[in-house]
């Protein structure tokens, strides 16, 4: 008989090895998945898992994981502080979306300028106004004790109206023969998101997110706020005893996974996505949230889980192409990614037994 | 913002399109991006079907792909891009959200031909394509002006650009015509494909007092809204939506692109591809009118079918003077028509239409 035993503290070997496990998992079940629908599974899972890297065409693939992972990464990153602290930031998508219409905001209104100051008070204008969205949740948990899931939830709608207002209205391309959406930012070069080197994929969203894992992972192991938040994670009680307090806490991380999402907007917007349209924003803020549990919220794991997580979009892509899988069995193999992830964990809580039944 | 180095830019450049030209020799390469599921019953199941209807023409000698579900923006761009690598020889780029990402590619790609649904970018491998939709609307909007028994006909409207806004001026006039009496209520829902939004919007405008429901939305949704509250007809769109037949469907509009996505397959077999800019209606065959049901009474369709002729014959447009604006200002003259120029940029509403293009 098989039995589960909790184990007193989560082994870190199997911490170490699940997310393995559960890739390899979810290639058999995917496969399978795929050998049903009548296509050849060692094939799609080549497709999906090693051409991109070392195909015939990595030297384009590679650098757009980058491109792909950089906001997953950036928006996880901020989000993990608070999801440690037991702060549950579910709104990114509406930092993001404001994030970038406050920075690509401030280029559009100086159009045209050459000023090299310009792209940095962007940046700046684009973490400020990301920042200021999760205030809400924010304030109104600290004054009024409100739930800060649902009201940073809800604010994504409101988030997502404005920019289809800003797209058709304000922010519209006076040059673009009545249809809806922003100037385009490649065009205008003072205000573009450049990649730092071309064919590489590296622009700055993406040096942002490496630059915020080293943060976070200093932040989390060296510093009293790191230690603030876990504590504050593991036993909130102990953590007001401790000094904590939580209401600075619940500001500090809403504000600052806010300002990484609203960053992460703005340089998408204004590089990769080029511009502001009705509905530039991709679910990035959402896919952050399962890029974040994906790397046990730990900040290596978050780029591991990024880069992932890209993977798989941009392999899911060439699986479509060159196999004709339909796109709902590539989300239904990213599905069971995660589903696997969370399943097996339960190896790295619980010690399975196996015992001969006693008699009695 | 860059530390480039044209060296590199050079090189990349030589290997993608070195790499795209290596892979197009035999069999002809058709890839199409498509900006829904294949099964969304609407807009890109239409274009599915002329993909189809390129293999059934071409047979052995060309190879079709698509990938579907591909979001505006920066996922587009490396969809295309993969695409061209993989040596596709004619890409088609079904949504109007696609226009700069296409463009791009194309600049990368230069021995690649593009063709590039409802936008106005174009480049020498960059052609771009579109149907008269506000054709079909014109037959449609008299078929909703002859069965309100409301007056009131409802209008679920996408996005605030000229070829939605045409639809509604054209369907508009051409109700007025036969019913005088009749009044306009459009809900503007920002999503082609949304069957949630597109069925509370259907719900709103049955709660209004529509009895007719004209959609310029690509899902089912509406027509099972209007089916649910009985009594409200309404149309296919851009596919003919014909399992809706018994119930609230009456008529559809229907985007036909297979003889034009085999017309260009051919001119790039051939060698004889250029770009250029295309926008064909009834007349054509690229815009077609779905079959009447019998809730049309006979006297009505006979004068539907009278309008889709001489639509197609070219006798008649149907945007033809005297019409004045919203504001009451003049627009066209008596038997004045409206040149595509002005049709193309169509950014106003029609005397008569009440409330406000959103902006």
């Amino acid at each position: 008989m098989i039995r589960l035993e909790k184990r007193p503290s989560p082994s870190r070997f199997w911490t170490m090895l699940t997310p393995v496990l559960a890739v390899v998992l979810t290639m058999i079940a995917g496969g399978l998945m795929f050998a049903i629908l009548g296509k050849p599974p060692v094939e799609a899972i080549r497709t999906i898992f090693w051409d991109p890297l070392f195909g015939e065409f990595a030297y384009y693939f590679a650098p757009q994981l980058l491109v792909k992972a950089g906001p997953l990464i950036l928006i996880a990153i901020g989000l993990s502080l608070g999801f440690r602290a037991g702060i549950w930031n579910i709104g990114a998508e509406g930092q993001y979306i404001i994030g970038a219409l406050v920075g690509g905001g401030v280029g559009l209104a100086v159009y045209p300028s050459d000023s090299p100051f310009l792209f940095p008070l962007m940046v700046i204008a684009g973490g400020l106004g990301g920042f200021a969205w999760a205030m809400i949740p924010a304030l109104l948990r600290t004054a009024f004790r409100t739930n800060e899931i649902l009201v940073s939830l809800l604010l994504v709608y409101v988030a997502e109206n404005i920019m289809a207002s800003m797209a058709l209205g304000l922010m519209r391309n006076p040059d673009g023969a009545g249809f809806p959406g922003s100037r385009n930012f490649k065009d205008y070069p003072a205000a573009f998101n450049d990649e730092l080197v071309t064919g590489v994929g590296m622009h700055w969203g993406v040096l942002a997110a490496f630059i915020a894992v080293i943060f976070a992972y200093i932040l989390l192991q060296r510093h009293m706020l790191g230690f603030q938040i876990k504590l504050t994670g593991q036993s909130p009680r102990a953590a007001v005893f401790g000094g904590v307090r939580p209401a600075r806490l619940v500001i500090f991380c809403l504000g600052i996974s806010g300002m990484l999402a609203g960053l992460a907007g703005l340089f998408e917007v204004t590089g990769p996505s080029g511009q502001i349209t009705t509905d530039f924003n991709q679910g990035y803020g959402f896919t952050a949230i399962i890029v974040a549990f994906l790397g046990r919220l730990h900040p290596v794991g978050i780029l591991l889980a990024g880069l992932l997580m890209a993977l798989t979009y941009i392999g899911g892509d060439a699986a479509q192409l060159n196999l004709g899988l339909p796109s709902s069995a590539i989300q239904a193999f990213q599905g069971m990614l995660l589903f696997f992830l969370l399943g097996v964990d339960i190896l790295s809580n619980f010690r399975i037994r196996f015992r001969k039944r006693e008699v009695v | 913002m860059k530390l480039k180095t044209i060296l590199t830019g050079a090189a990349l450049a030589v290997g993608l399109a070195g790499a795209a030209f290596a892979g197009s020799h035999g069999k002809t390469k058709v890839g199409f991006v498509y900006v829904g599921p294949v099964g969304d019953g609407g807009w890109t199941f239409e274009h599915d079907q002329g993909r189809k209807a390129v293999e059934a023409a071409f047979g052995d000698k060309v190879e079709t792909s698509y990938i579907e579900n591909v979001p505006e923006g920066p996922d587009a761009e490396r969809v295309m891009t993969q695409m061209a690598l993989k040596g596709a020889d004619l890409i088609f780029t079904t949504s109007f959200g696609y226009m700069d990402a296409t463009i791009n590619v194309a600049k990368k790609f230069p021995n690649v031909k593009f063709e590039h649904a409802t936008g106005y970018k174009r480049a020498d491998n960059v052609g771009t394509y579109s149907a008269r939709f506000y054709e079909g609307r014109a037959v449609q909007g008299l078929i909703a002006g002859r069965m309100t028994k409301s007056n009131t006909i409802g209008y679920i409207a996408s996005f605030p650009i000229p070829e939605v806004v045409r639809g509604i001026n054209s369907a508009y006039l051409h109700a007025k015509k036969v019913n005088p009496d009749v009044d306009f209520k459009v809900v503007w829902v920002f999503t082609w494909f949304d069957p949630a939004k597109e069925a509370d919007a259907a719900k709103v405008l049955i709660e209004q007092g529509a009895d007719v429901i004209l959609q310029h939305t690509d899902s089912t949704a509406p027509l099972a809204a209007a089916a649910e509250a009985g009594n409200v007809i309404g149309f296919g769109q851009a596919s003919d939506m014909a399992e809706y037949a018994d119930g609230p469907r009456v008529s559809s509009i229907i985007d036909n692109w297979a003889p034009y996505y085999v017309a260009r397959t051919k001119a790039v077999m051939d060698g004889t591809w250029t770009s250029d800019d295309t926008w064909d209606g009834i007349g054509a065959g690229m815009v077609k009118i779905g079959k009447m049901t019998d809730k049309i009474p006979a006297d009505v369709q006979a004068e539907a079918l009278a309008l889709e002729a001489s639509i197609a014959s070219g006798e008649y447009k149907p945007f033809t003077g005297p019409i004045k604006k919203q504001d009451g200002s003049d627009w066209l003259a008596e038997g004045e028509t409206a040149d595509d120029g002005t049709l193309a940029g169509m950014d106003f509403y029609v005397e008569g239409l009440t409330g406000d293009i959103p902006n």
